[in-house]
């Protein structure tokens, strides 16, 4: 399947595209292990221990060890602090004596209601869509690759590319918090003082981030390459 | 030949990289992912970008981003400000996570390419360049600079309902920084290096050992 879209997107984006031979074969299935590092096309005497790249050192694998296992961990952990996360304050603003907790959402209704809202859309989608979108993203590519049920791989491909490109834009939230406490100090007056769901906010983007860098997408062509197969028999 | 046999690191698809002119990229025949790129003179580029970089990183950290003034009291804040404030308010792990995307991680990036470049520029690149660049893929993926200037813009805005605030010289580095990055990822071409330490190791009249187990396909 997808010889014309694969064909097509070679020419298209490249000028002078890689020559592949068909059918598609993967490097692992060649006995052919790629240096993560520097990405030395390497033949192992055996691909259960490949060791070490010869030209940079770097430990070499088929793919990524433990791979599915460490990120489903990390987002089932992600998953957890993402419910305080929305729930505790993330800023407590004092004025003049009197301290006024503020969830996530509740610093998008400021944003709102104060008139700038492609400001409050940016942070709702950086903070709040963008996390839980991760989190269900990655759940269903787990258990995708897991269960083998990947036809074709382009879209499971594509939709890894997007959570690994746009998760890093939710740590928004931590940096628009950490600066407005940085600068509203002006006791007694006004004060920002963080609240405690900023850990679990800050927790929930250096999970997702983590499980997106463990989950190795060369899985999902394995996944896509072994249903192909069965299809075939 | 061998040098241009790639798999794909997105799906581990085995392919041969035709021979790139200046200014060509190779991407995966199946997944698309940038196999290859061979910028214009992009060392030669890419080392007056880094320098740049570096010097605005030292001015977006050592100025304040931005002043604020209200009914007479004034109170500004630099980039390691915001990870100081929350560590003194008890909040010292979401300290440690801003301090290192904000600081540690961009300056790191930085001295490591820089460094890199410097050792490229050598006849005989140093094999120590290797565990530089191994070490490098992690900290771009964790210098959020561009993320840190968007929240700062919108803290900004949140502020300014309450309070008068002046942008200051750091806020303004640090834009030109998060134009820099990118500007120096795409004009970085690691392969090039990695090809150079090879020749440098397999010239070495004493060859170091090279790994064991792995052997060049």
């Amino acid at each position: 399947m997808g010889e014309g879209v694969a064909a097509g997107r070679a020419a298209g984006r490249v000028r002078g595209c890689a020559r592949v031979t068909r059918p598609y074969q993967s490097a692992a299935r060649l006995g052919l292990v790629a240096c993560t590092a520097c990405e030395l096309v390497c033949r192992p005497v055996s691909t259960a221990d490949p060791g070490f790249c010869a030209r940079c050192g770097e430990r070499l694998s088929v793919r990524r060890p433990r791979s599915l296992q460490i990120a489903a961990a990390l987002v089932i952990a992600a998953a957890i602090c993402y419910v305080p996360a929305n729930m505790l304050p993330v800023l407590t603003t004092t004025t003049l004596g009197s301290a006024e907790p503020d969830t996530i959402i509740g610093g998008v209704m400021l944003l709102y209601n104060s008139g700038s809202w492609p400001l409050a859309l940016i942070v709702l989608v950086a903070s709040v869509m963008i996390p839980l979108g991760k989190i269900v993203a990655l759940a269903y590519l787990l258990i995708a690759v897991r269960r083998g049920a990947i036809h074709g791989g382009h879209e499971q491909a594509r939709l890894y590319h997007v959570v690994e490109f746009i998760g890093r834009w939710s740590m928004l939230d931590v940096f628009v918090d950490a600066y407005t406490v940085a600068l509203v100090q002006l006791q007694p007056m006004m004060s920002v003082a963080p609240g405690p769901g900023i850990l679990f906010f800050a927790a929930v983007v250096v999970l997702t981030m983590l499980a997106a860098e463990y989950f190795d997408p060369r899985l999902i062509w394995d996944a896509a390459d072994g249903a192909e197969q069965r299809h075939v028999a | 030949m061998t040098a241009s046999l790639v798999a794909c690191p997105g799906c581990d698809l085995l392919q041969r990289l035709p021979a790139l002119r200046p200014g060509d990229r190779a991407t995966c025949a199946r997944c698309a992912h940038v196999l290859a790129r061979r910028p214009v003179n992009g060392l030669d580029r890419c080392l007056p970008l880094t320098v740049a970089a570096a010097i605005l990183l030292v001015v977006a950290n050592v100025t304040p981003l931005m002043d604020l003034s209200a009914v007479g009291r004034t109170a500004s804040t630099t980039i390691i400000g915001g990870a100081i404030e929350m560590w003194s308010e008890g909040e010292r792990a979401t300290a440690v996570i801003v301090a290192f995307c904000a600081v540690i991680a961009p300056a790191a990036f930085i001295t490591s390419m820089l460094t890199v470049l410097v050792a490229a520029r050598r006849h005989r690149v140093p094999l120590w360049t290797g565990e530089v660049l191994r070490w490098m893929r992690y900290l771009h993926v964790w210098s959020l600079q561009e993320v840190m200037m968007l929240g700062i813009l919108v803290a900004l805005v949140k502020i300014a309902e309450l309070a008068r605030v002046d942008a200051g010289l750091g806020i303004f580095s640090i834009g030109a920084l998060t134009i820099l990055f990118p500007a120096i990822m795409v004009n970085f071409d690691s392969r090039a290096i990695w090809e150079r330490l090879e020749w440098a190791r397999e010239s070495r009249p004493a060859g170091p050992p090279a790994g064991s187990g792995g052997a060049h396909a």
